[in-house]
């Protein structure tokens, strides 16, 4: 298959985790939907190192992956956070600066 | 799978036609599980979900000559993300499923419209892009994928790696510092819950569920000593799960004690039978 075929793939899947997150109100499925995104992201990297016939795109990939398990540490640790002061993981809880 | 991981590099090894086969049922896979990540209401399904997801990514980075990333994938991804996702939705709450109320007026429907837009644009975008097909492995495959990436991040990017390392030592500090908890109240020594334990006025244990003769089930509440019955024996999990199911235990007990007169009225003809035998 030629890598433009990924390439739209990933695309098709990066839309649906940016839907995903504009319509979800539970916190750990938008988190979930952000990931979504990031491994599409990857797979773009990936069909364009294999575009370019070298490596780089992969080492971009790799680094996306790390990036992403540090993102969901500290973001899973913060949503524990709101949590245990509001009682609830929806996004619409947590509204204390809206007035 | 051996040809696939041997690869290496920027191509792939794959027949043509098995990889067009393999790739088509893969996308087909990934979108339809996406979709339904982003439309099921229970966070769980979302999270199983998103693992099929994740492995048919795996199984495409094995396609594409990405060997190490598609272990990479399996391993930090669907082992270690995905299971602090569910231990997380444990620690908060299974049951906390999504509300389908909308708080702001067409929300979905804008979401779904800007979607669409920013698909077209980036479709079209990328489709009069010149996208070349895949190119023959350089140099840098020559050793293999696993030798050049490690080639490539020791480096050309060894300052990002290093910075990488400063990321995520920051990350597992950062998790620390906030999910810590202050202890407000004093630590209770032993000498405080025996206190309060004898305070409450129940020392022993909960009763047990389950004690009548005919109905040895959980959702029964116990007997106490002194013949009346407590609802702290049944689990509340138990009885939400009665009242979603229509069942009424309580009913049984009736029908129990109903059962217990009649059988002290049979005994008691019984006895007077017998009585007039012996006379």
């Amino acid at each position: 298959m030629s890598p433009a075929a990924y390439v739209f793939l990933s695309v098709i899947l990066f839309i649906i985790g940016g839907v995903g997150v504009l319509v979800r109100r539970n916190a750990i499925v938008i988190f979930m939907c952000v990931e979504l995104m990031l491994n599409a992201c990857n797979l773009a990297f990936v069909a364009f190192a294999r575009m370019h016939g070298n490596l780089d795109g992969q080492v971009v990939a790799f680094f996306v992956m790390v990036v992403a398990a540090a993102e969901v540490v500290v973001g899973l640790a913060i949503l524990m956070a709101i949590y245990r002061a509001r009682k609830s993981a929806s996004v619409d809880d947590a509204n204390l600066l809206k007035y | 799978m051996t040809h696939v991981l041997a690869a290496g590099g920027g191509g792939t090894n794959l027949d043509p036609i098995y990889g067009q086969v393999a790739f088509w049922i893969l996308a087909v896979l990934a979108v339809c599980a996406a979709v339904a990540m982003i439309c099921v209401r229970q966070a769980v399904h979302c999270a199983l979900l998103l693992a099929v997801v994740m492995l048919s990514l795996a199984l495409m980075y094995a396609m594409q000559g990405a060997p190490f990333l598609a272990a990479v994938q399996v391993i930090v991804y669907t082992g270690a993300v995905l299971m602090l996702f569910l231990f997380v939705m444990m620690l908060i709450g299974v049951s906390s499923a999504d509300s389908l109320v909308e708080t702001i007026r067409g929300q979905r429907l804008w979401a779904g419209i800007g979607g669409a837009a920013f698909l077209v644009l980036l479709i079209v975008g990328i489709g009069h892009a010149a996208l070349g097909t895949a190119h023959v492995p350089t140099l840098a495959n020559n050793y293999g994928n696993l030798t050049g990436l490690a080639t490539l991040i020791f480096t050309t990017y060894v300052f990002p790696f290093e910075a990488t390392s400063a990321l995520l030592i920051t990350a597992a500090l950062g998790a620390m510092v906030l999910a810590h908890r202050e202890r407000t109240a004093p630590k209770l020594t032993q000498r405080d819950i025996a206190r309060r334990k004898v305070a409450s006025g129940q020392v022993a244990p909960e009763p047990p569920p389950g004690v009548y003769a005919l109905h040895n089930a959980v959702d029964m509440p116990a007997l106490l000593p002194d013949g009346s019955t407590t609802d702290r024996s049944v689990s509340r999990a138990v009885s939400q799960r009665d009242l979603d199911l229509g069942r009424d235990p309580q009913r049984n007990v009736v029908s129990d004690l109903a059962a217990e007169d009649r059988i002290e009225a049979e005994r008691q003809i019984e006895a007077a039978a017998r009585g007039r035998e012996e006379q």
